[in-house]
């Protein structure tokens, strides 16, 4: 019988398999970041253990760097002294480090793949969840707790179970203005946040196979929302032409092995998924979330769900409690929401191509009285890019502020965070209670809706703009 | 890591599904740096109101956590499992839960028990009507007790055989040396290096 793309990068990886022993696997590249790694090398110092292969280890500076006045003291000392942690361990132990203020330096997640790090076939692990992201290449990528972090440290291996496999095909073509974004938020509504749980999930189909790679780093990127183990898309020519040339990207004879061997990851017609779930490409819209986790979303064309509608007696609690959190009214349309903040960033989407497309819709227009606007590019490279683009100028112009890369108000470990009651349309990844700073209302959204959203000051698409708000005001 | 066979403790029924790692430790205490400290985070939103379940005497010293499915869903954070261990739980059951924060619990000897929705709601009803109700994880029998109340729970045996005895995982590990290298003899040049030779 045939094999999944899953199972083929699986298979390829078993460094032993015994009876009754979860597989014993090898990670081919290992991603460090400042949280979840100071009591790994801990564990290590403690047991006197090195870390196994350097040359499959790099760290990054993310979750906790300020995203102003980045040459200054970092003033939180407790951020500051994360940090400092993450740079002594790296030095002690010869790990490779971005460190804020780098030029390499950015979102654990945009880093890699920009690197080239990040190849089809490969095992990719960090300490984060949202590691599913890496495999939009067709890599097997598990985000880890700090345990496994210390066991991966020490024997670049990893003892795992051999996970369930899910398709999910998304036929047809995405409509215009409906973005990889929307369609992710889409699967999780439709799956549920534990719809994907014991799963690798495979995302298939026409409209996956013509979404750039970026596109594809925001599908995948999310897998996790909807309880998966890691997301992937089998490679293809789109996947070889991005990584291409890029700094650790095969070269000469071995990209040409690299490739020959990359063509062969694809499920075999004859292999079967645990799970299938079709999805039509072509019917989506723009779709945000109204409730405190990634599942409860709508199309943005619909109204605030009434909790008794919920068959499932958890599903209504878990509605009810969502409703009173956001302060949201049952019937209300979606597109009368309005928000204090819109936040443009995060490793689903702080890529160049997000920028792009949040530059598209804001230039010439301006951010709605009363909004604040962040746009935080996931990485210094995507940065340096957009100023090359003249986006960090379109930003401005528009009243957003241009910040330093980061994860920032994804999660709020720096002071980029919302206040209570305050609500957002951001492009991040979740929507959980306190997730943006404390009593702040989270609504996802696409790259476009956030920059419609931040003109119009409620929940809104490009559609809904007209010429009335080009350059209104200036 | 410290053995797990069986205990015995009072509980804490927490009736909400989809509790997220964010809402176990905010991520303001991920900053720490060590892996204790972290009891006074835990569910720190939720513990402002002083109505909440673990703020009431007659739970305090509880340390069988018995949640909604969706148990540990979201961040990978291990502090999530170090808070709740910190507190004072020593199992959590739950009808479904998160992956990472399962392989996380069952790293650090926090016991995740799987039970069928039906049996987690007769614990919660049990516990509700008397706090002083005591509830045992056998993991030696692979069984939940309490009054009126007995169930069988799933949990595979190698992950059961490394509870039981307390054994470091990087250690059983290690015992693999021959081939961890024969396997790393055999990769291919095209594979990536973050460190050129
Ligand atoms: S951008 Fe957000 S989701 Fe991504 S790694 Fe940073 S905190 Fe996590």
């Amino acid at each position: 019988m045939g094999r999944t793309l899953a199972e083929k990068v699986w298979d390829d990886h078993v460094v032993r398999r015994a009876e009754g022993e979860p597989d014993l696997l090898f990670i081919d590249l290992h991603l460090l970041h400042e949280v979840t790694s100071p009591q790994a090398f801990d564990g290590l110092r403690q047991a006197g253990r090195k870390v196994r292969r350097l040359d499959l280890t790099i760290a990054t500076e993310d979750h906790n760097t300020p995203t102003l006045d980045i040459d200054k003291p970092i003033a939180d000392p407790v951020s500051r002294a994360q940090l400092e942690t993450l740079r002594k361990n790296c030095a002690e132990f010869g790990v490779r480090l971005h460190p804020l203020g780098d030029v390499e330096q950015g979102v654990v997640h945009v880093v890699g793949p920009q690197l080239g790090l990040t190849q089809p076939g490969t095992t990719v692990v960090c300490g984060d969840s949202h590691t599913s992201t890496h495999g939009a290449f067709g890599a097997l990528a598990f985000g880890i707790g700090t345990s496994q972090v210390e066991h991966v440290l020490a024997t670049q291996t990893l003892p795992m179970a051999r996970p369930k496999t899910m398709a999910i095909t998304v036929t047809g073509e995405l409509a215009e203005g409906v973005t990889a974004k929307d369609l992710i938020l889409a699967i999780i509504a439709k799956i549920g946040t534990g719809g994907g749980q014991g799963y690798v999930i495979e995302y298939r189909g026409e409209a996956v196979e013509k979404l750039s790679m970026e596109a594809r780093m925001t599908i995948c990127n999310m897998s996790i929302e909807a309880g998966a183990r890691a997301g992937m898309i089998a490679p293809d020519q789109t996947t070889f032409d991005y990584l291409k040339g890029r700094d650790h990207a095969p070269a000469g004879e071995d990209w040409d092995a690299a490739v020959a061997y990359w063509k062969t990851l694809r499920t075999d017609d004859d292999a079967v998924f645990d799970a299938e779930v079709v999805i039509d490409g072509a019917s989506l819209s723009p779709f945000v979330t109204w409730g405190t986790n990634p599942g409860q979303g709508a199309p943005l064309s619909a109204n605030v769900p009434d909790p008794a509608s919920y068959e499932d007696a958890s599903e209504r609690h878990a509605a009810e409690k969502a409703l009173e959190y956001m302060g949201l009214t049952a019937g209300q349309p979606l597109r009368d929401i309005r928000v204090d903040t819109v936040f443009v960033g995060s490793c689903t989407n702080g890529r160049i191509e997000d920028l792009r497309a949040v530059a598209g819709v804001i230039k010439g227009r301006k951010v709605a009285d009363g909004v604040r606007m962040l746009v935080v590019p996931g990485s210094v490279r995507v940065a340096l890019q957009a100023v090359e683009e003249g986006l960090d100028r379109v930003f401005k112009e528009a009243g957003a502020e241009w910040r330093h890369a980061g994860c920032s108000m994804c999660l709020g470990m720096n002071p980029d965070q919302l206040a209570p009651g305050e609500r957002s349309a951001s492009t991040s990844n979740r929507n959980f209670e306190g997730r943006q700073g404390k009593g702040g209302r989270t609504h996802l959204v696409s790259p476009q809706v956030a920059a419609a959203t931040a003109v119009l000051g409620h929940l809104a698409s490009p559609a809904d703009l007209s010429d009335a708000h080009a350059t209104a005001g200036v | 890591m410290e053995a797990f066979t069986t205990h015995t403790g009072r509980a804490v029924p927490l009736r909400r599904s989809n509790v997220d790692t964010d809402q176990i430790i905010p991520a303001h205490w991920l900053k720490k740096i060590t892996r204790d400290g972290f009891e006074d985070g835990l569910f720190e939103a939720w513990r402002k109101d002083p109505d909440f379940i673990t703020n009431r005497p007659e739970r305090a010293g509880a340390t069988v956590l018995v949640a909604g499915p969706d148990f540990g869903t979201g961040s990978s954070r291990e502090h999530a499992v170090w808070a709740l261990q910190n507190f004072g739980f020593k199992a959590v059951i739950s009808s479904r839960f998160a992956d990472i924060f399962r392989g996380n619990s069952l790293k650090n000897g926090l016991l995740t028990v799987v039970l069928p929705q039906e049996t987690v709601d007769r614990l919660w009803e049990l516990t509700e009507a008397d706090p002083a109700a005591e509830v045992t994880v056998d993991l030696v029998a692979r069984q939940v007790r309490a009054a009126g109340i007995e169930a069988e729970f799933e949990l595979d045996d190698n992950a059961r055989w490394r509870l039981l005895e307390g054994l470091d995982d990087i250690s059983l590990t290690l015992q693999n040396e021959a081939d961890i290298a024969a396997y790393e003899s055999a990769r291919p040049a095209f594979k990536p290096r973050t460190i050129r030779a």
